[in-house]
């Protein structure tokens, strides 16, 4: 065998200090990654801390317990509970059927379910206000039933629903996919009821990404807009939601207010995020055993 | 080239992976790295290819240090254990890899780099397969078209992590023969990763036994399975019986249980080693020992009769195993149940402290007694 | 013994009840929606379509969305590929803070995100202030809405490649890397085949969430005609001048990139469950 180990042709890499990476591209990629973090994350972030702790605390806690906004904190947080309890249901059953069964369409249903984190928000926003409206495909018969949707705050949770039900089948699905079928086979063959069977064998597995789906439907709920505004009539104390007092006081100029709410809602979501991610982390370890 | 290792160390977080390891892998041989998992000899083959930086130490390559040196530029074979071949490229391509990175200067030109693959597809014989994708092969067939990946660039030193650890037992026995042959006709300088002994006392020149982060024993299979230096190695390197006691009037004595150990005159614990083909089965006990074990199980398969035994009256922590010959059994047709005696004809000391073990030839101290009267 | 009954729900009349409940759910919310979008558009006839569309202020408009995509989406693509890349081949401090933090735009509303952006590039904001006096205005124009798009779809480059990548491992890298290749052959012939499809299907993704952004660019665009004005902002503006059909035409184009993203996704899915081709494989391990 001839060719040498290191007689020197062309360029030989040694390694300066102690950490001595394999692959290459350490330092690039990281780079980059921290230099855009900074940028477009971080830094305009840390705007809006400048920018709310100027404002002095008195002023700031008059303009966060402002009625109306007290009133909207409200209205978005019942709906986007609302929201995410329907999502739990439904996108489960979802999951459920795209999971378990065969039947005509399935691929076709199963492309739709990303059908709203495709559709652009505003586009949602004004088919689900046409749909429902009083003379609408939809609302003309829930109006003989006497439910009003549009312009009421049942709209925003309509709202809510159709943009952030994929969070929750695409949680649960992979989960429902690994599911080892021996082990609910063992239980029916036992002789154990289908419904003791979910509860007992099914449930368990299956709720910490079903808590993960649904708080993630939640999370993205509080911060809709551009789905809610066309469909929820933004009645001051009845159907004005958080993001949209955001967006009233910054067409006031009032930028100060708008900071002030806006730290509410984004110290809301953040700490929900990182609850999301440390819950996940856990859970995931517990079934991978790690 | 002969590799050093010179004095390496490895913690990964609180966990001590290698603790000063020295060690001198001689030129153009075979030399198996064998352990439990966990005892750092993965991460040893990962240093000494450089896919590993070590915490203090050097490696050297034939007396050059390469510690600093990436793995890019060490030239080296390396087989990943699960062969890491590159999914979206075919065989030939995976292959041809290695060339095609060369530097320009010393890029073979395109014609050529084909006449080389296709001799080593010949050498792996699997000429056929050319224009396969990995996903394509079987677990075998991938972990030659690894090796011939390794050696197209012509490297002078081979190392291969568990090479044989994914593949079943007909086909990890073909690959052995085959990987050992390819080893004779080339002669490069090769290490691999092993948990299984009989593969390393099978393949290498020389068994590296490691444990803890540190070696243990280093020798010829041969001299490695004859004279283990320590408890460790002899557990690790097959099954082994324990007569574990009190040394009392140069005997070794636990329960209803002694061997006599002529000569040996300390008071004190010890332990003897005795290997399956080390001891025999008698239906009463002998001068220099008495062993009784009841007969628990007996396997027919193989070219040796095992049986398996349960001492009686005195205890061991592990089941005693004994071999013998399928002649031998049908002419003492041992069954289960019955009470038999073993008859150590060697056996290795462990006493007190002593790490080393001391060998005891009761065949020799017979036949020396029967010269003497 | 009841061999057809082996799994949970596996009783002809549940499994009849649950995908009935099921599709009527799906039909509502999904399937319908898309419908009425396209039957309003064309609701005064193809000609009215046609018009609509072609429409001084739409064209604009269409070309203006474009062109923002067009800066947002290779920019994601270099940062969600570098940041995969950094997360999944290597182990440094501060590794796992990273993957939360790029979370982040997907936990905060869009008004909000643009909300950040006006605070500090605005006029009487922070950098924004320095930035006038070099007469250079981020804010109400384009640059501000490509910088908000791209706060917004930061996420899904990385999103999609980070846990496949993390899967796959970096043995076939390092085998690259062993046998003397240089990093960019590496990425180019080992990991980009690899993580091709979800590459592009992050790209999709990442395409049309800069298409489709409302909250957080209509805080920061200043909402002009004809100039500033996205295709998303364009329908919210034809909808509140009660030019109903107007905005069901531009949003149809909007909900034919939402349809094409998904049979994207589609196709990528079938890929990635393919094997490269099938796999005889006869040893057990």
């Amino acid at each position: 065998m001839s060719a040498s180990a290191n007689s020197g042709v062309g360029p030989v890499r040694r390694f300066s200090g102690r950490s001595k990476r394999v692959l290459p591209g350490f330092g690039l990629s990281l780079g980059i990654s921290l230099f855009f973090v900074s940028l477009v994350l971080l830094l305009p972030l840390s705007g809006l801390v400048v920018e709310t702790s100027g404002m002095g605390w008195d002023q700031f806690w008059f303009t966060i317990t402002d009625s109306r906004v007290v009133e909207s904190y409200k209205v978005t947080l019942w709906t986007a509970l609302a929201a995410s309890v329907f999502n739990g249901f439904f996108g489960l059953l979802l999951a459920w059927i795209l999971v378990r069964y065969e039947f005509p369409g399935k691929r076709i249903v199963d492309a739709f379910v990303d059908l709203p984190f495709a559709l652009p928000t505003a586009v949602a926003g004004i088919t689900l206000a046409t749909l429902f409206a009083q003379n609408g495909w939809y609302g003309q018969w829930l109006a003989k039933l006497g439910v009003e949707v549009a312009f009421t705050p049942l709209g925003i949770v309509v709202a809510m629903a159709f943009t952030s039900i994929p969070f929750v089948v695409r949680t649960v699905q992979p989960v429902l996919e690994e599911l080892s079928p021996a082990d609910e086979e063992a239980a029916v063959s036992l002789g154990a009821s289908d419904g003791r069977v979910f509860r007992k064998v099914i449930f368990p597995s299956l709720w910490p990404a079903l808590v993960t789906g649904v708080a993630l439907s939640f999370t993205r709920s509080l911060g809709e807009f551009g789905a809610i505004i066309f469909i929820a009539g933004n009645t001051p104390y009845v159907s004005e939601v958080t993001s949209l007092m955001v967006f009233i006081r910054l067409q006031e100029y009032d930028y100060a207010a708008a900071s002030a709410i806006a730290s509410v809602v984004l110290l809301a979501s953040l700490v929900l995020l990182f609850a999301i991610n440390l819950w996940q982390g856990r859970y995931l370890r517990r079934l991978e055993g790690r | 080239m002969s590799i050093t290792i010179d004095q390496i160390s490895k913690t990964f977080g609180r966990f001590h992976a290698l603790r000063d390891v020295a060690l001198d892998i001689p030129e153009g041989k075979l030399t198996a790295l064998l352990g439990p998992s966990g005892s750092g000899k993965t991460t040893l083959l990962r240093i000494i290819a450089g896919l590993e930086s070590s915490d203090s130490g050097r490696i050297l390559f034939g007396g050059e240090d390469v510690s600093n040196l990436h793995v890019r530029d060490r030239n080296i074979g390396f087989v990943f254990q699960h062969y890491a071949l590159f999914r979206h490229l075919t065989v030939a391509e995976n292959i041809a890899f290695g060339l095609e990175s060369l530097p320009r200067k010393q890029r073979p030109s395109k014609a050529e780099i084909r006449q080389r693959v296709e001799k080593l597809l010949e050498m792996i014989q699997l000429p056929q397969l050319a224009d396969r994708y990995p996903a394509q092969l079987s677990g075998g067939q991938k972990q030659r078209v690894a090796l011939a990946r390794a050696l197209a660039t012509q490297p002078r030193i081979l190392l291969l992590d568990e090479p044989f650890g994914a593949l079943d037992a007909k086909v990890r026995k073909d690959l052995r023969r085959w990987l050992r042959a390819l080893h004779d006709e080339f002669h490069f300088t090769s290490i691999f990763v092993t948990h299984d002994q009989e593969e390393a006392l099978e393949l290498s020149d020389q068994v590296v036994v490691m444990s803890q982060g540190q070696v243990e024993q280093v020798n010829t299979p041969t001299e490695l399975y004859a004279k283990p230096e320590s408890r460790f190695v002899f557990d690790f390197l097959g099954h082994v019986n324990v007569l574990s006691g009190a040394v009392k009037n140069q005997k070794l004595v636990q329960g209803d249980a002694w061997v006599s150990l002529p000569g040996n005159r300390s008071e004190q614990e010890a332990q003897l080693y005795l290997r399956p083909h080390e001891v025999h089965l008698a239906r009463a006990p002998s001068v220099h020992a008495r062993l009784p074990l009841r007969i628990d199980a007996v396997s027919l398969i193989g070219s040796e009769v095992r049986i398996e035994l349960v001492p009686e009256g005195w205890h061991s922590e592990e089941i005693w195993e004994i071999g013998m010959s399928h002649n031998e059994f049908a002419q003492q047709n041992p069954s289960r149940g019955e009470l038999w005696f073993a008859v150590p004809d060697v056996g290795h000391l462990f006493s007190g402290d002593n790490s080393q073990p001391k060998t005891v030839d009761w065949l020799y101290v017979e036949a020396a007694n029967a010269c003497n009267m | 013994m009841d061999t057809g009954h082996r799994r949970v729900g596996d009783q002809p009349w549940v499994r009849r009840t649950l995908i009935g409940i099921a599709l009527l759910v799906a039909m509502f919310m999904l399937v319908i929606p898309v419908v009425v979008i396209f039957a309003e558009a064309f609701s005064a006839g193809w000609s009215t379509f046609a018009g609509n569309v072609t429409d001084e202020y739409t064209v604009h408009a269409i070309g203006l969305t474009l062109f923002v995509a067009a800066l947002t989406v290779p920019l994601n693509l270099v940062f969600g590929t570098a940041l995969a890349w950094s997360v999944t081949r290597f182990r440094f401090p501060g590794r796992k803070l990273l993957i939360t933090l790029i979370d982040i735009p997907f936990a905060v509303s869009p008004v909000i995100a643009g909300l950040l952006y006006l605070l500090l590039y605005g006029r009487n904001g922070w950098l924004g202030g320095w930035l006038a006096s070099h007469d250079v205005q981020l804010m109400f124009s384009w640059p501000g809405i490509v910088m908000v798009t791209v706060f917004v779809t930061c996420p899904f480059v990385a999103r999609e490649l980070i846990p496949l990548m993390q899967q796959q491992g970096s043995e076939e890298e390092e085998a690259g890397v062993v046998l003397g290749a240089s990093g960019w052959r590496i990425f180019r012939k080992i990991t980009l085949p690899n993580i091709k499809w979800a590459l592009i299907y992050g790209v999709v993704l990442t395409n049309a969430r800069a298409v489709g952004e409302f909250g957080a660019v209509s805080v920061v665009s200043g909402n002009v005609r004809g100039e500033t004005n996205t295709l998303p902002l364009h329908v919210e503006l034809l909808y509140q001048d009660y030019n109903v059909v107007g905005a069901f035409a531009s949003a149809s184009l909007l909900a034919a990139i939402a349809m094409l993203t998904l049979v994207v996704k589609a196709f990528v899915e079938w890929r990635q469950s393919r094997p490269i081709v099938s796999t005889p494989e006869k040893e057990v391990s």
